[in-house]
């Protein structure tokens, strides 16, 4: 089964998922992360391909997109690494990534080769939902792999069902509309999408991003929804501190006070 | 007609819209509207009379008798430098200033490369009363001055663009983010055939006066309605698609594009994407851009700020794969004699990026009896810095 799936079977609630971007802050960070953030009991992982023109991003992830592409970080060394590693992660990690670079990569090649290294699931924001089930869904579900589409506040109702129709494995809520590493607490307009969504219906369990940054927006997350995306503030504690280990405690202190 | 794009923004194989649902229900509401708006006669009255009262159009239809006595064929310039604000960039944001209030918006955002289409952005937001801001690369902001100030003087507020290259694409990704940011209220003035559907098509529809002038202009003078030629110069390709845009299904007119080579398409400092760029997805839409085997958008290189953009309109990239168009390249010091060449021929100091076009003149080979149409699409008041360094490297 596939371990996106099997995670919501297994714990409905509270999930944490933690975003990074591959190749920061060192082209062989990759394992280091990923071990420490699953010994620290992060439920899942996305990790971001970089690409050089990120344009939903905000500056502290396109800052490390950026350095992870100077860094020599490229689809080819992430597999290769993530083929090393097979077996040793047991979370599901799920690529997130901009359609450019996949779609240079070949998109049953790049289904393929994810499968491969074990990775469960794969955003690809831009990638239209016409294109995707007119022409690459087959290699998705051939490779066990699932998408993950997005949904923010101005999306109506009928496309959210859509996107649900099409999506497997969860929801991505965008929490507000805006680019990644906002860090404003939640308002009341946030809440009540949160809430509509929920009223819904959804097949899908549905995990809050964007925003996500300490407690409170966390607890907000995790009350409304299945559980929170962490990324930028991750990235922000790697960039803060040269060590990983002590990178993944700052940012789990500053999310939870305690694990 | 082959070149207006299906329904959902496909020109062949190049254009759709590649964006993340962030920017969904923007593009969405443009795209659920555009055609409705700008077909009203209601639309339509007010934006042509803008065009000719405020704009100044219809631009003349030069016969460059000078010029035309070098090449050895006939050579006509459509003066787009004439518009007001100093390029055909206004007759777009006209166009796309109009729709925004009807569609209820008051904040209009823009990029811009050379300054050209900030500036016309800028100009028509204080003519309405709307608050502008225009994002521009840090490089441009230093390489384009006189147009920045103008921005400032005309009430816009102008953001420099400071991550990668610090030209047009990061100013267009910096416009994007904000548009992301302020989904209610903003509309994106997107200056060229770039872009999400049906940012490609609508631009070119409102830059389409260019070739429907052109037709009526030309009758007058060769009693004809075609040339032997059009050429224009293309960075996203908005002047040219304009210039090509009703003679794109007559076969017997050659659309030549020119693109800017910079240093040399093998020199690594280009921005000649067709010459040099392969298939993918660029701001928002599928079509060629220069990039890394790993997908990873090249910086490109032009001295000419308008023409400094990694990706090329889907459009031009169609017509480019379907042989119904052609693009030459044209380098730096090409584009800077050619400038030279045209101020002394004719007394008309055209833009870097329109540089590039006249260039092409004494590269090919015509005929006497050619009809030459050049679209002179920007004045060179802008480019002065460029071209006095040139110049007075000359003197000594």
């Amino acid at each position: 089964m596939n371990k996106i799936t099997l995670l919501f079977q297994t714990k409905k609630n509270n999930i944490l998922s933690i975003f990074f971007t591959a190749g920061y802050p060192t082209t062989d960070s990759t394992a280091t992360i990923l071990k420490s953030l699953e010994e620290n009991g992060v439920d899942m992982v996305e990790i971001g391909i970089p690409y050089s023109d990120p344009l939903a991003d905000g500056t502290t992830i396109q800052q490390s997109s950026s350095s992870a592409i100077k860094n020599g970080m490229t689809l080819d060394l992430l597999f290769t690494q993530l083929d090393e590693l097979k077996g040793n992660i047991k979370i599901p990690l799920i690529l997130m990534g901009y359609y450019n670079p996949v779609m240079q990569y070949g998109i049953e090649k790049f289904c393929n080769k994810a499968a491969s290294v074990g990775i469960s699931g794969v955003i690809l924001p831009d990638l239209p939902i016409i294109e995707y089930t007119s022409k690459y869904q087959k290699y998705f579900e051939g490779s066990n792999l699932s998408i993950i589409y997005l949904i923010t506040p101005q999306t109506p109702d009928e496309r959210i069902r859509l996107i649900d129709s099409v999506s497997n494995g969860f929801i991505y809520a965008v929490s507000s509309s805006s680019t990644t590493g906002k860090s404003n607490d939640f308002d009341d307009s946030q809440i009540e999408y949160l809430k509509k969504i929920n009223s819904l219906g959804l097949k899908n369990p549905i995990i809050v991003g964007f925003g996500i940054h300490n407690k409170t927006t966390l607890n907000t997350a995790w009350q409304y929804a299945n559980g929170a995306i962490v990324g930028s503030a991750y990235i922000n504690q790697l960039t803060k501190h040269n060590d990983i280990e002590v990178a993944t405690h700052k940012l789990l202190m500053q999310l939870k006070e305690q694990i | 007609m082959n070149f207006q794009p299906d329904e959902n923004g496909y020109y062949g194989n190049f254009g759709g819209a590649y964006i993340p649902e962030m920017l969904y229900h923007n593009v969405t509401e443009l795209k659920n509207n555009y055609l409705n708006i700008i077909e009203s006669e209601d639309f339509k009255k007010e934006f042509e009379s803008l065009l000719h009262d405020y704009a100044g159009r219809p631009t003349p239809l030069f016969y460059a008798k000078n010029l035309s006595k070098e090449v050895g064929a006939k050579v006509y310039l459509k003066r787009e430098d004439l518009c007001h604000t100093g390029a055909h960039k206004v007759n777009n944001v006209i166009g796309q200033i109009l729709l925004a209030k009807r569609l209820g918006k008051q904040r209009i955002i823009a990029e811009t490369g050379a300054g050209q289409h900030g500036v016309a952005t800028a100009t028509i937001c204080a003519l309405m009363g709307l608050e502008c801001t225009v994002f521009m690369g840090s490089k441009d902001i230093q390489r384009q001055q006189p147009n920045v100030l103008r921005m400032k003087m005309l009430g816009a507020k102008v953001v420099p663009a400071t991550s990668g290259s610090q030209t047009l694409k990061d100013a267009t990704n910096e416009a994007i983010r904000y548009w992301i940011n302020n989904p209610n209220d903003t509309h994106y003035v997107i200056g060229s055939t770039i872009g999400p559907h049906p940012y490609p098509d609508m631009v070119a529809r409102f830059q389409s006066v260019i070739s429907f002038e052109i037709k009526k202009q030309l009758k007058q003078k060769e009693n004809r309605e075609t040339p032997d030629y059009i050429i224009a110069c293309v960075g996203g390709g908005s002047n040219a698609a304009g210039a090509f845009y009703h003679y794109i299904d007559e076969p017997n007119v050659k659309l030549i594009g020119v693109e800017a080579a910079g240093k040399g398409i093998s020199s690594g400092k280009t921005a000649a994407t067709i010459a040099i760029g392969t298939e993918g997805v660029i701001h928002g839409c599928k079509s060629l851009l220069m990039q890394t085997k790993d997908g990873q958008v090249l910086e490109a290189h032009s001295i000419s700020a308008g023409l400094d953009y990694p990706g090329i309109g889907p459009l031009h990239a169609h017509l480019h794969q379907k042989g119904l168009a052609k693009y030459i390249p044209i380098t730096d010091d090409e584009a800077i004699e050619a400038a030279h060449r045209l101020s002394k021929l004719e007394g008309i100091i055209p833009a870097l990026e329109s540089a590039h076009a006249i260039a092409i003149l004494s590269m090919m080979k015509f005929k006497e009896s050619d009809i030459i149409i050049v679209n002179l699409s920007g004045r060179g008041d802008k480019d002065m810095e460029v071209y006095s360094e040139k110049f007075n490297n000359k003197e000594n």
